[in-house]
């Protein structure tokens, strides 16, 4: 559907003429280097591609971009995305969010948009903080975090970005990390690829307000021990000498450590492609301490997309029927006067 | 009736006395029943072969906000009145001069509009005790000579003479029988005015095609009506109102505002060779403008049923990005949810237009009644300066022409386009002369692909309207948002030099719009007593008003404003051309407000919040109470 690019592109292409201006040290700076990085190599023209955002700091994510782009108002990118790729099903669509644009505020518009499929990619940065209105808890901010507006720490129960986007049953759901940049590249490599709804959660560092919020995946001498790597027909083994594995004990999964008796054999092998969502939001529950935490596809299935849908009833109606608009007018008992 | 007769409004104020056949030259008929009672079909079969025969229309549905509520009470009534006559005539009518009442509660509830000396046709069968309670009646009020004095009182058994007429069709039950009780009232109808029942009788060949059962069901039904009017002799004889003269020739056809909403937009789309792209969510009174277009795929029409009220605009402004005709419709409620949204699509400027189909207010209000007390919300509902366009449609038939004049406008000057309806003329239905589409001007709106020189704010230096490049262009790569900006590049900017050249220059961008849209014409003498200035539906009965007025020798005049925001460039001219200036409004005075602010003319206010259109009457006694 999308154009094949005759002369390839750079990274620099991609680069707008705006001075980026998030905090030194923000995590966006990364995802959006790699997001620059990995466009050239989709196939798509540059043209062909849009950004859409909300509010909030990663929104500001279209201005940097040398694609055409629209930053919206709060929550609403994926209706935006939604009927700009309804009237123009060939364009690649990016939806840039964040966990209190998404998930807050645009709750409802994130649900529908995975049911529906349309046909975009929507990127949230999940950094468990409010960051541009200055450091509110957010729905992602874990119980009893301490912000402005819970001096004595959140009673508000966390989201869980990719349980929400399993529980809508969206086709592609994925996380990754912002410092994490060659498994954030592949990652976003394979939603560009997807055909549907792509969700991808990008665990995101907000230096100002919540800097510690990813510290067990991210420190060098831990990370290891609390991400899963998830790998398509592999089975579910992780820690910094890939000694441990996970596996299905009745409904629940448990962590086991390899040797002494239990081998490979015994662990669950990831596959992505289960029409059932059960097993993808098992992993979606595998939660830090208790567990690592999933990293890479935890689901890609193929469900016709709702755009294409849209279009192929089109093109049915446009070929079974005459648009005759004389015709239509007159579609109604008529008299004639003299 | 104080009023005396008028011919050119349309309104006979004279009731039919049934003594021997007779002419009138207007009768109005208000069929009433319960919901499931079939009477929006029952009055619209009328209609349309009222229509067929020749006759002006306009009709009036009022239904309840509840699907089913209970039956045989006032809440669960649902009514249609319709104004037939051979001249022109604007509303459907003050009073009703033939009731049908289904039941006692619709007799309870529409005795007291029908006009005196009226005809009532009621079915006897429905007056049971119980029925009789839950309208609130201690006793039945046929029975006492005194509860329907001075009106002709015409007790039919419809529901007997239903079930009899039906008698021999097998496997029905009485149950199914009595569903045709509205063909037999129907046909009765029919009979009085002596109406053909051709359009019926295919209306219900066609209807029921896959159950022959049901059609031979209800055609006797019909006939059997026709034929107890005509052998009975219970009636002394029929009312015929002959078929207009001078009418513009042409191919007719009958049209509800929703429906023309549907067949602009589609029309517009193709004179503007643009997709249509509709997203909508649905909401009372504005749904079947989502349900017409949904079934228009073959024009290229996409349609987008959206999770909530804000997903719709969103998705409209994700449509005029991408370069589609882009549209979405609500009410009350909805419209106040899309305002976040429409004031981005005001910075991003961006063509759209917003259908608000006026219902009462505020809040929930009343979802099936009519209204027009949003127009200060289409102003200023939105944060900030935040100026969108405003047109209203003045009839049914008008949507058609404002819906496209609408975008029109939207796509000339790169703006989101408020077009007005409301519950009244969106449900109203009147004869409409079928324009010729060949005849309908082209919509010029090229999309900008040449990159020499592009900025995406630069502007046109008549209309100040900004360039429509479209994603997939090469080398227009561009960013547009809601934060404040630089004109020109469209570069965010926090310098308060360009905030405040951005917004007058959004502000002066929509004033021009009434560089290139036509003047106001006056109905009536160009200087007079009085002018009666009006917008939105209660054309029909301001124009009526005011030409009854002229016919009895005063010099008052009407204007109605299709356009309200910019404003025609001739308004306050005119407004100086009279000694007294009356804005009849069914709100607390918002176009009054506005024209306070703006002109240097005292208006007189005649003001209705009672989800019901004005009666022509009401509109007379004012302009009668000003002028003495």
């Amino acid at each position: 559907m999308t154009q094949t690019v005759e002369s390839p592109l750079a990274r620099k292409d991609f680069v707008s003429d705006q001075e980026v201006r998030w905090c030194p040290g923000c995590g966006d700076y990364a995802i959006l280097a790699q997001m620059q990085k990995v466009l050239p190599e989709i196939g798509v023209a540059r043209e062909q591609i849009v950004f859409i955002s909300g509010i909030g700091c990663s929104s500001r994510f279209p201005y940097y971009m040398n694609t055409y782009g629209v930053h919206s108002i709060h929550g609403r990118a994926p209706t935006i995305a939604t009927g700009l790729k309804s009237v123009n099903p060939d364009l690649s669509v990016w939806v840039i969010t964040g966990d209190g644009d998404g998930l807050s505020i645009g709750g409802n518009h994130l649900i529908h948009c995975l049911r529906r499929n349309v046909d975009v990619k929507i990127i949230l940065f999940n950094n468990r903080i409010y960051g541009l209105t200055k450091g509110q808890y957010s729905p992602t901010s874990l119980g009893g975090h301490r912000t402005k507006t819970s001096p004595m720490g959140s009673i508000d129960y966390p989201l869980n970005p990719i349980s929400v986007a399993i529980g809508a049953e969206a086709t592609f759901v994925a996380r990754t990390q912002d410092t994490n940049t060659k498994h954030l590249q592949e990652v976003l490599r394979r939603a560009a690829a997807h055909k549907g709804t792509a969700f991808v959660e990008i665990f995101q560092n907000c230096v100002v307000y919540n800097p510690t919020a990813w510290d067990h995946t991210t420190k060098a001498d831990i990370r290891d021990d609390n991400i899963l790597y998830l790998e398509d027909g592999q089975p579910l083994i992780f820690g910094k000498d890939r000694d441990k594995g996970v596996r299905v004990n009745g409904m629940v999964p448990e962590v086991v450590q390899l040797g002494d008796g239990i081998d490979e054999a015994e662990l669950t092998v990831h596959r992505e492609d289960m029409d059932n969502t059960s097993y993808a939001y098992m992993l979606s529950r595998m939660l830090h301490p208790e567990f690592p935490q999933p990293f890479g596809i935890l689901r890609a299935v193929s469900r016709p997309s709702y755009t294409d849908m849209l279009v192929q009833q089109v093109d049915e109606a446009r070929a079974s029927q005459k648009a005759d608009l004389a015709g239509l007018l007159h579609s109604s008992d008529t008299w004639v006067v003299e | 009736m104080a009023d005396s007769p008028a011919s050119s409004t349309g309104v006979s104020d004279q009731a039919p006395q049934v003594d021997g056949d007779r002419q009138q030259e207007s009768v109005v008929i208000r069929f009433s029943g319960d919901s499931g009672d079939g009477m929006q079909l029952t009055g619209d079969q009328f209609t349309n072969a009222s229509a067929i025969l020749g006759n002006d229309v306009s009709t009036f549905p009022d239904f309840p906000a509840e699907i089913r509520a209970p039956v045989g009470t006032i809440p669960g009534l649902s009514g249609f009145q319709v104004n037939f006559a051979s001249n022109d005539i604007y509303t459907s009518g003050d009073e009703p001069q033939i009731l049908v009442a289904m039941n006692p509660a619709a007799l309870a509830a529409n005795l007291e509009d029908l006009q005196p000396g009226g005809v009532i046709i009621v079915n006897d069968d429905a007056f049971t005790k119980n029925n009789l309670r839950k309208a609130g009646y201690d006793e039945n009020p046929l029975d006492n000579p005194d509860a329907l004095r001075g009106y002709e009182l015409h007790r039919v058994a419809l529901t007997t003479l239903t079930r009899t007429a039906l008698e021999d069709i097998e496997g029905m039950t009485n149950q199914q029988k009595d569903l045709c009780k509205n063909g037999f009232a129907l046909g009765l109808a029919f009979w009085l005015f002596d109406r053909p029942l051709d359009s019926t009788l295919s209306f219900y060949a066609k209807k029921f095609a896959k159950r022959p059962q049901v059609v031979e069901a209800n055609t006797r039904a019909l006939k059997a009506g026709y034929a107890y009017g005509e052998t009975t002799e219970s009636f002394s004889g029929r009312i015929t109102v002959p078929a207009r003269t001078e009418v513009p020739p042409g191919i007719y056809r009958r049209i509800t505002g929703n429906e023309a909403v549907v067949l602009g937009l589609v029309t517009a789309a193709r004179k503007a060779n643009k997709t249509l792209f509709y997203g909508s969510y649905p909401i009372t009174p504005a749904s079947p403008i989502l349900e017409g277009l949904a079934a228009l795929k073959h024009f290229d029409v996409r349609t987008f049923q959206a999770e909530d009220e804000i997903a719709a605009i969103g998705s409209i402004i994700g449509g005029a990005f991408g370069g589609a005709l882009s549209a979405t419709a609500s009410s009350g409620p909805g419209i106040a949810l899309k305002s976040e949204g429409i004031g981005l699509a005001v910075v991003l400027e961006l063509p759209m237009v917003i259908i608000n189909v006026q219902r009462g207010g505020p809040s929930t209000g009343l979802p099936t009644k009519t209204e027009q007390a949003d127009l200060l919300e289409m102003f200023f509902g939105r944060n900030g300066e935040c100026p969108v366009p405003i047109v209203a449609a003045a009839t049914s038939g008008d949507c058609f022409d404002i819906t496209i004049e609408a975008c029109r406008i939207a796509l000339r000057s790169m703006t989101p386009v408020y077009v007005l309806s409301d519950g009244y003329v969106a449900n109203n239905s009147e004869p409409w002369q079928i324009p010729d589409v060949d005849a309908i001007a082209p919509i010029e709106c090229d999309f900008r692909t040449d990159p020499k020189g592009y900025q995406p704010y630069m502007r046109d230096p008549k209309t100040l309207a900004r360039p429509w490049v479209v994603p997939g262009t090469p080398g227009m790569e561009h960013r547009i948002g809601g934060l404040g900006k630089q004109d020109g590049s469209g570069n965010v900017s926090y310098d308060p030099a360009d905030n405040e050249h951005m917004i007058k220059i959004r502000a002066e961008k929509v004033a021009r719009i009434a560089d290139y849209i036509p003047e106001l014409e006056v109905n009536g003498p160009e200087k007079g007593d009085g002018l009666v200035v009006g917008w939105g539906g209660t054309y029909g009965a301001i124009r009526a008003a005011s030409e009854r007025m002229q016919h009895e020798g005063h010099s008052v005049a009407s204007v109605h404003l299709r356009h309200l925001n910019p404003f025609p460039r001739n308004l306050g001219e005119i407004l100086g051309n009279y000694r007294h200036i009356l804005v009849p409004e069914l709100n607390l005075g918002q176009l009054s407000f506005i024209l306070q602010a703006k002109f240097p003319f005292r208006v007189i206010q005649l003001n209705k919040v009672q989800g019901q259109p004005f009666k022509i009457r009401e509109i007379v006694d004012k302009i009668r109470s000003i002028l003495d």
